[in-house]
């Protein structure tokens, strides 16, 4: 990886530009793209309405009445001008504590039976690395992380469910992620974790932030109760 | 929309009237007698949140709130009613001086029609009812002083999708029985005798030109669309809603297929490989990976807010510094 970037700016709407910085998913990408969050909400001050990282670019939403396009342009390249990457400890560490189970992961078995393997191997493997938080989206809360092992990657439900229950630990292709409400979805899920991903009485109203840290652990059945799991199979919802 | 700093200002003045001026514990304004299809409470929306995954939300048809806000001397992004469809049925538990703008949805009170602009005076005991559509789709419905109500991450707006804002702070839309608070007791100062300009455009009919500011993906779509999209009309679908609005016309050809996804502003034009474009309005997601053209400028955005299904439109292109222009001199209107 080289120590310079070269940031291009492209318009997207009135009042927003995109910063690309990368065109592929790489997780040595992230240090770079946190680097790049901290240095345009500094640079761009109360003139930042939203800055939305992604994988690869920031999505820049500027206060139109403060700044022209040009102007907004010239803030970004100075913020960005000799940016360094953050240091790996820039993102925060999360253990996330999911019970694996066929009624609330329906894709765990058929995972392992595709790769000829038990359940338990599928669980070994997929808390065996810490994730990175890609971005947040889909809905609030919601992190997308990766990348799980190559020989996990499994590719979206073709019918994706009408509702997925909230904390349910999915996968599709390389990416892993928890549903943080009851929604549609179309992951592969092999789990649920009893930890609210976004949670309105906290003073931390969302769990995880882009560029952090997230380690799967296996919990049984007693623990995740304890810890104020719903147990309701998922087909049943 | 871009007026963060007023709704900034909005909620202090909200916070501040609490301390300032201790209303008499708040009477209701108006109880819920019947509701329509959806009728949301919605303000200019969520902002600092998005990096969360939290939709900006917020009215779509912004300059009709904006407009009925300024009836009564509100800042122009208070929170107040977006009635989709019509349906609903309101009525007042004290007298007070309502306003209401954008669609016609035939408004009555106790029966007698009442202009689709307009501010007037609902007496205690009348009751407000908006029937359905005869020109455009949604009506605002504003408050002295704006609607008051508990704000989550700094606004009022109702995102059901999301479980977060609205009276309920869940969501949900308003149901029979819930009671509007207004901010303030009556319009603030001497404003009680505005009118709208008789120079605003009506609700859009067919053939209505919608600017897209051209964005820089534009690139990856061959030369025979891009002649297309600006030169043949479009059809607004029958799938649109709050999130998002579907095209249906010429097929769309783009050299790339899914991109990564990566944040996406309000009005953004994507086209999924069926060809056929998706404008994203106000409960987008937050993230997204189709090719896009650009994005409506956020004034063709409220006017799309407006389409009822079957209504054919033209998409024109603009520079984001002709969209500005524009955009200022519509907030200018207000000041």
């Amino acid at each position: 990886m080289s120590q310079s970037l070269s940031p291009r700016l492209e318009t997207v709407g009135m009042d927003a530009l995109i910063v690309r910085l990368f065109d592929a998913i790489d997780e040595a990408h992230m240090p770079w793209i946190l680097a790049a969050d901290n240095a345009l909400r500094e640079g761009l001050g109360e003139a930042l309405i939203d800055l939305v990282p992604s994988y690869t670019t920031l999505l820049v939403h500027y206060d139109i009445e403060q700044l022209s396009q040009l102007e907004a342009r010239r803030l970004i390249q100075q913020a960005l001008h000799g940016l360094k990457p953050a240091s790996t400890a820039a993102g925060r560490e999360h253990r996330i504590p999911v019970w694996y189970d066929d009624s609330v992961g329906p894709e765990l078995a058929r995972i392992a039976e595709r790769l000829g393997v038990d359940s338990d191997e599928i669980v070994r493997r997929h808390t065996s690395r810490d994730y990175c938080a890609f971005a947040l989206g889909f809905s609030p809360g919601y992190a997308f992380m990766g990348m799980i092992e190559e020989a996990l990657a499994t590719p979206r439900l073709k019918t994706p469910r009408q509702k997925v229950a909230a904390g349910s630990v999915g996968i599709a292709e390389r990416q892993t992620a928890i549903y943080s409400m009851r929604s549609p979805g179309g992951w592969n899920i092999l789990g649920r974790t009893a930890v609210k991903l976004f949670d309105r009485d906290r003073d931390e109203i969302s769990l995880f932030r882009p560029g952090d840290r997230v380690r799967f652990e296996p919990i049984s059945r007693e623990a995740f109760i304890e810890q104020g799991g719903d147990t309701t199979p998922l087909e049943e919802r | 929309m871009a007026t963060r700093t007023t709704t900034q200002h909005v909620t202090t003045a909200t916070a501040q009237s609490g301390t300032q001026k201790p209303t008499h514990p708040t009477p209701g304004a108006l109880v819920v007698e019947r509701t329509g299809p959806l009728a949301l409470v919605q303000d200019a929306g969520r902002f600092g949140c998005r990096h969360l995954g939290v939709t900006q939300g917020g009215a779509l048809d912004w300059i009709s709130l904006g407009w009925a806000n300024w009836l009564l001397g509100n800042a122009p992004d208070a929170a107040g009613i977006e009635i989709a469809i019509g349906g609903l049925a309101l009525k007042a538990e004290r007298t007070l001086r309502l306003a209401i703008a954008g669609a016609d949805l035939g408004a009555t009170r106790d029966g007698e029609p009442l202009a689709a602009n307009g501010s007037f005076t609902l007496e205690r005991g009348q009751v407000l009812a908006f029937d359905q559509p005869r020109a455009g789709l949604r009506a605002y419905l504003a408050l002295p002083g704006g609607l008051e109500a508990a704000p989550f991450m700094g606004s009022l707006s109702t995102v059901a999708r999301e479980q977060l804002g609205g009276l309920d702070g869940r969501g949900g839309a308003l149901r029979v029985g819930d009671r509007l608070m207004a901010a303030s007791p009556a319009p603030q100062g001497d404003e009680q005798a505005r009118e709208l300009p008789s120079s605003l455009p009506p609700m859009p009919a067919d053939d209505t030109v919608l600017e897209l500011v051209t964005g820089a993906q534009i690139a990856h779509f061959d030369g025979a669309s891009l002649f297309a999209a600006f030169n043949r009309p479009w059809q607004v679908d029958s799938r649109a809603d709050r999130m998002g609005v579907r095209l249906t016309g010429p097929v769309l050809r783009c050299q790339s297929g899914g991109m990564v996804s990566e944040g996406i502003p309000l009005g953004a034009v994507q086209v999924p490989p069926d060809g056929q474009p998706i404008i994203l309005l106000n409960d987008r997601q937050t993230i997204g990976g189709y090719p896009r053209l650009g994005a409506l400028s956020p004034i063709a955005c409220a006017r799309l807010g407006q389409c009822a299904p079957g209504t054919t439109i033209r998409l024109s292109p603009v520079t984001p510094h002709q969209a500005r222009t524009r955009y200022l001199r519509q907030l200018a209107l207000w000041r």
